[in-house]
């Protein structure tokens, strides 16, 4: 779900911690940093544990996903002037499925294989929190420039935590990288990683890093204060 | 009848929903920090999932055999009108409920569990009633996952939790527990 509760003055966008009129590269990097929708904002958690036991998986996943958000963040926006607030999520939505449909066929037609194994978790990006949280706190608000490159941003920013966690999971639970074998016959795989659980604990675990991270980071600038 | 039985139990434990399948997420750490709130959302889900199973079942017998492109989109505007129709009759004749599920019932429509579930009844191509059987199976096994998350979480209020694991980090090594706890049910029915 995403915290879109108390919406600034229309044309004013969303942008914490920023002042309203940022430089493009600005929009582009919160989405990979400052503000990356999974390790930051803790948005579209199902994809990111359920497709994340291979490379090869998660990659696909980002890519796909990052194709539906660059849409319609881009089309949302075009369209914004036109779309009545009463049915603006249905809009979003609707416009969201269309993308999504296509994604589903363009994956389907080139890499049959992976589409196979992602399965249902392809039409499921249209309930990612991911893209419509950022149609509806910021496509919806902003020109077509900048919510491109939002949509690109935030993108890029799933694409690589996704890339994060499932080599990590694909890593320790089959000892090997997109398929090729990297620690060696002598490693014994932990199979655990690659079950359920272990996408539960994985991302559990680079939480308690980025935590951890956030911690020493407040410490340290309390420090030079001082 | 063995069949039927077999999707209901395979739904509520061994592929359960959320903690196998990581449908419904959002909601599973959103809205679990109270055993009350957690069941009756899970409730309120259940209701959801199985009207969603009829309304899948009539369109994929009745319109989508022609159109299945139509698929993605088709289902979501049914979800997202279900929703909306199942808030106003709560509304009208529950006003009580109402106010108790407040936000979380129109948020149902961006579970993805409603809309997993339409796409493995698809997918499974379930008749109507193993449509249905799948629906409660996966409600009851949402609303079992919620309130297991909920009761722990409400213990952990009281107990003392280093400063850096008392966000998501914590609740999430939890949760790999008690999925690694449902995955003692897999192989269960030989399958």
């Amino acid at each position: 779900m995403t915290a879109t509760a108390p919406a600034p003055a229309a044309n004013q966008p969303f942008v914490p911690g920023a002042p309203p009129p940022a430089p493009l590269w600005l929009d582009l990097w919160r989405g990979v940093a400052l503000d990356n929708p999974v390790l930051v904002q803790m948005l579209g958690l199902c994809p990111a544990m359920a497709v994340s036991n291979s490379l090869a998986n998660g990659i696909a996943m980002g890519i796909a996903t990052t194709f539906v958000l660059v849409g319609s963040s881009f089309s949302v926006s075009l369209a914004r002037k036109y779309i009545a607030n009463e049915v603006r999520l249905t809009s979003y939505i609707l416009i969201i499925a269309t993308f999504v449909t296509v994604a589903d066929l363009i994956l389907g037609a080139s890499a049959p294989g992976i589409s196979k194994e992602l399965g249902p978790f392809v039409p499921l990006i249209v309930v990612n929190c991911i893209i419509l949280g950022r149609a509806e706190a910021f496509a919806g608000k902003v020109e077509p420039a900048r919510a491109l490159a939002d949509g690109i941003g935030m993108g890029a920013g799933f694409t690589l935590a996704m890339m994060a966690i499932s080599a990590a999971r694909e890593l320790l639970g089959s000892g090997s990288l997109l398929g090729y074998n990297v620690l060696g016959p002598k490693f014994e795989p932990w199979v655990f990683m690659v079950m359920p659980p272990g996408g539960f604990l994985m991302l559990g675990i680079l939480f308690l890093i980025m935590g951890w991270h956030g911690a020493r980071k407040a410490e340290r600038a309390k420090e030079t204060q001082a | 009848m063995s069949n039927l039985a077999w999707i209901f139990l395979s739904t509520l434990l061994v592929n359960n929903f959320t903690l196998a399948m990581f449908l419904g997420l959002c909601s599973f750490f959103g809205v679990t920090s109270k055993i009350d709130t957690a069941w009756r959302l899970g409730a309120a889900n259940t209701f959801v999932l199985l009207i969603t199973a009829v309304s899948v079942w009539l369109l994929n017998t009745f319109v989508l055999a022609r159109t299945p492109f139509l698929r993605t989109i088709a289902f979501i505007v049914v979800i997202a009108s279900t929703v909306q129709i199942v808030e106003m009759i709560i509304k009208k004749y529950l006003p009580v409920l109402f106010r108790e599920l407040g936000i979380y019932l129109p948020l149902i429509t961006t579970n993805c569990a409603i809309l997993g579930l339409a796409l493995f009844q698809t997918s499974r191509g379930y008749t109507l009633v193993e449509g249905l059987v799948f629906a409660l199976g996966a409600g009851l096994g949402l609303t079992l996952a919620l309130t297991l998350m909920a009761s722990i979480r409400e213990r952990l209020e009281v107990a003392d939790v280093p400063a850096l694991a008392r966000r998501m980090g914590l609740v999430l090594v939890i949760a790999s527990c008690l999925s690694m706890a449902f995955m003692g049910f897999a192989g269960m029915g030989g399958g």
